[in-house]
């Protein structure tokens, strides 16, 4: 099998897919009767044309890369981590413990230690199905998605039963202290005289999420844990040989991971909402498989990824609001690009490989 | 003075941008979506009267996720879009924070009070309307037992089953009434499987009349109760024709006529607290074509005259909400 170049691997394949996922969307549209390119001008211009919807953009990428983070630091290890979203709710379980337990004086400090709760809670989720798969051999594909259920059920017991304040109706925490309310995108940026909108929920989130990927970066490809997780994934037996201990990459790796999926929750729970809402991740969990995936789960991939899906996002949140395209479609559409950047993506990696090797052979 | 020109000239500028003319009025709709046969859609119908009415038209948008509630109220108030209702109780902490960003703009919510001076709180007296459908649930039982299906277990669906219950005693004082929640989460208003199982459990043991107080999920407990030959009532809006000769009556809480309110008034609507109740036709039972067959003359005339009486303040009904219990039920 002829190998492609790097570059278009990384860049040629995930391009293709989005264009045809996009075809493919345009029809729709084209068939419930509304013009496509207007589609298409208002989910670029409310998702790119203002700070206002680069805000909500970033938001949501922030929310992806987490995840898309978590996911891939597990596949590495070649494990399948479909558990994100039950490691992110646990981890907003440990910002609101955090924030409403502890008075903090500042927000940074309040912050650091949300972080160790988010990550502390995400990671003890994700240790449980490692542990099992690592020495029992419960398959953690099946054991992941069940602690989702899991983590949910127990959110609901806890907000419905214990963190409701009294006489609300909602299923949510009371508002966290002022003090505890994270500097958005405006905040920091209007430091540098920046201008940027107020009203998105965009925060400091974004920037330890950019720390994150570099930090993951470092991890895999620069430390001898990273050698031994790459190793083990591409070969238990070789890694075994090599005296490297499965049960010990299973449970780090999957501890990594959970603590980064947990780690999501500073900004939708701290950082956006505020307080803990019933279902706060709303399927960014797993969103981050495909977002992993098509960023070929190394961390500027997954960092361009999780700008594409919060594009995608906002964008077709734009959508139902001034077009009149009804909810369920816009689902359709991102659904349609997940599915060709994640699922098909060797319809478009093979005939391309194929193309590659001929113009090869030819010159 | 370049102020206001440069704010006028944004407002301008994104309603042009987003299509949209000035001082639109807008609505936005729960997670349970537009098309519930409940109470979104008994919001959508206020609307749509309007607009049928009036000739113009308006702003709409089915909520996807959590995050949207704020955004979609800022973008509607940032485009001029005025005024903007919500149904749903669910919106209240999101407006609390939105209303003071947007003083000229005017808000109205329904089912929750927001202390704003720029915002509407709309609250019905669901246990009038409630104790209203119980009085003809124990006329129409002949197993003395009665059924209550709610959706979500908060305070609010309480306040339906401790009205309905009260009617129910007031009539038959040894009927038994079964209340059964659907969940706890807001998956609980659009569950209709779930509605449909708790039918079952009900008629096994005995209930012939159910009441549904639960969204979307309701369309499953009247399904149900119309294949097993028993009554249902339904809720919110006027759900007798979903199943003609089976649905005894529906609790009309005129969702719609709020927000039809709330567009006629325009951005010279009044802030503060509305009550829809009896007494301004905020609640009711429905009675037409489809459920004639079904309420006799005496029971027409005995549920008249206990709305009259709470109208004029003689009968008064306990709100479950006032105190968080109730006198004819225990949850």
């Amino acid at each position: 099998m002829s190998k492609m170049p790097a570059w278009a691997d990384a860049v040629l394949v995930p391009l293709i897919s989005i264009f045809l996922a996009a075809i493919l969307s345009a029809l729709v549209i084209l068939f419930i009767g509304e013009d496509p390119i207007a589609a298409l001008n208002l989910m670029v211009d409310g998702a790119l044309g203002s700070t206002y919807g680069w805000g909500y953009t970033l938001y949501y990428a922030t929310n992806f890369l987490f995840t898309g983070l978590a996911f891939s630091v597990a596949f590495h290890a070649a494990q399948f981590n479909i558990g994100a979203e039950g490691q992110a709710m646990l981890g907003g379980l440990g910002v609101a413990i955090v924030c409403i337990v502890i008075p903090w004086p500042h927000w940074s400090l309040a912050l650091i230690f949300a972080l160790v709760g988010a990550a502390a809670f995400g990671a003890f989720w994700a240790a449980i199905p490692a542990y099992l798969q690592a020495t029992r051999g419960s398959h953690i594909v099946i054991t992941t998605i069940m602690f989702n259920f899991i983590a949910a059920a127990l959110l609901n017991y806890l907000l419905v039963n214990v963190m409701r304040p009294e006489g609300s109706m909602d299923p949510a925490t009371g508002k966290f202290p002022e003090a505890t309310h994270l500097p958005t995108l405006h905040d920091i940026l209007g430091v540098f005289g920046i201008p940027f909108s107020k009203a998105a929920p965009a925060n400091i989130s974004l920037l330890i999420g950019l720390i994150a990927c570099v930090l993951v970066y470092l991890l895999i490809w620069r430390t001898r844990l990273g050698y031994e997780i790459r190793a083990f994934g591409k070969s238990e037996s070789a890694a075994r040989y090599a005296g490297i201990s499965p049960v010990k990459i299973t449970v780090v790796a999957m501890m990594i991971s959970g603590g980064l999926a947990g780690m999501m929750a500073i900004n939708n729970v701290m950082g956006e909402a505020e307080r803990l809402v019933m279902n706060a991740t709303e399927g960014a969990g797993f969103i981050g498989i495909a977002v992993a995936l098509m960023g070929r789960n190394h961390p500027l991939g997954v960092l361009l990824a999780a700008i594409l899906f919060g594009f995608l996002y906002q964008g077709g949140a734009e959508l139902a609001l001034w077009a009149s395209i009804p909810r369920e479609l816009i689902v359709v559409i991102q659904a349609l690009v997940i599915l060709f950047t994640g699922a098909l993506d060797n319809m478009v990696r093979m005939p391309l490989e194929r193309l590659f090797g001929a113009v090869r052979r030819e010159g | 003075m370049t102020f206001m020109h440069k704010a006028l000239g944004t407002v301008a500028a994104l309603a042009l941008t987003a299509g949209a003319a000035l001082a639109e009025p807008a609505l936005i709709f729960d997670l349970g979506g537009k098309f519930d046969k409940s109470f979104n859609e008994a919001a959508y119908n206020g609307a749509k009267r309007w607009a049928d009415e009036t000739g113009n038209s308006f702003r709409e948008i089915e909520l996807q996720s959590e995050a949207q509630r704020e955004q979609a109220l800022r973008r509607f108030a940032e485009a001029g879009a005025n005024p903007i209702v919500m149904a749903g109780f669910a919106f209240g902490t999101a407006l609390g924070e939105v209303a003071a960003d947007y003083p000229d703009t005017k808000f109205a919510i329904i089912d929750m009070v927001v202390d704003q001076p720029n915002v509407q709180s709309v609250v019905f007296n669901e246990h009038e309307g409630s104790y209203l459908v119980g009085m003809m649930a124990a006329m129409k039982s002949e197993s003395d037992t009665v059924g209550f299906i709610g959706g979500m277990d908060i305070p609010l669906i309480r306040k339906f089953a401790c009205g309905y219950a009260q009617g129910v005693k007031a009539v038959n004082p040894d009927a038994t009434v079964i209340a059964n929640m659907t969940g706890t989460t807001p998956a609980a208003w659009n569950d209709p499987v779930k509605g449909s199982e708790l039918t079952k459990a009900q008629i096994s043991q005995g209930a012939d009349v159910v009441y549904a107080a639960a969204g979307g999920t309701g369309v499953g407990v009247l399904q149900t109760a119309a294949d097993e030959g028993i009554l249902s009532i339904g809720v919110d809006s006027n759900q007798n024709y979903l199943h003609p000769g089976k649905v005894l009556t529906s609790m009309m809480k005129r969702v719609d006529n709020a927000v039809y309110d709330a567009f006629s008034a325009g951005a010279d609507l009044e802030p503060g607290f509305q009550v829809m109740g009896i007494s301004n036709g905020g609640v009711g039972y429905a009675l037409d074509e489809y459920n004639a067959s079904l309420v006799s003359d005496d029971m027409k005339s005995a549920v008249d005259a206990a709305a009259a009486s709470i109208a004029d303040g003689s009968l008064s009904v306990h709100d479950y909400t006032s105190d968080d219990s109730c006198p004819a039920l225990s949850f």
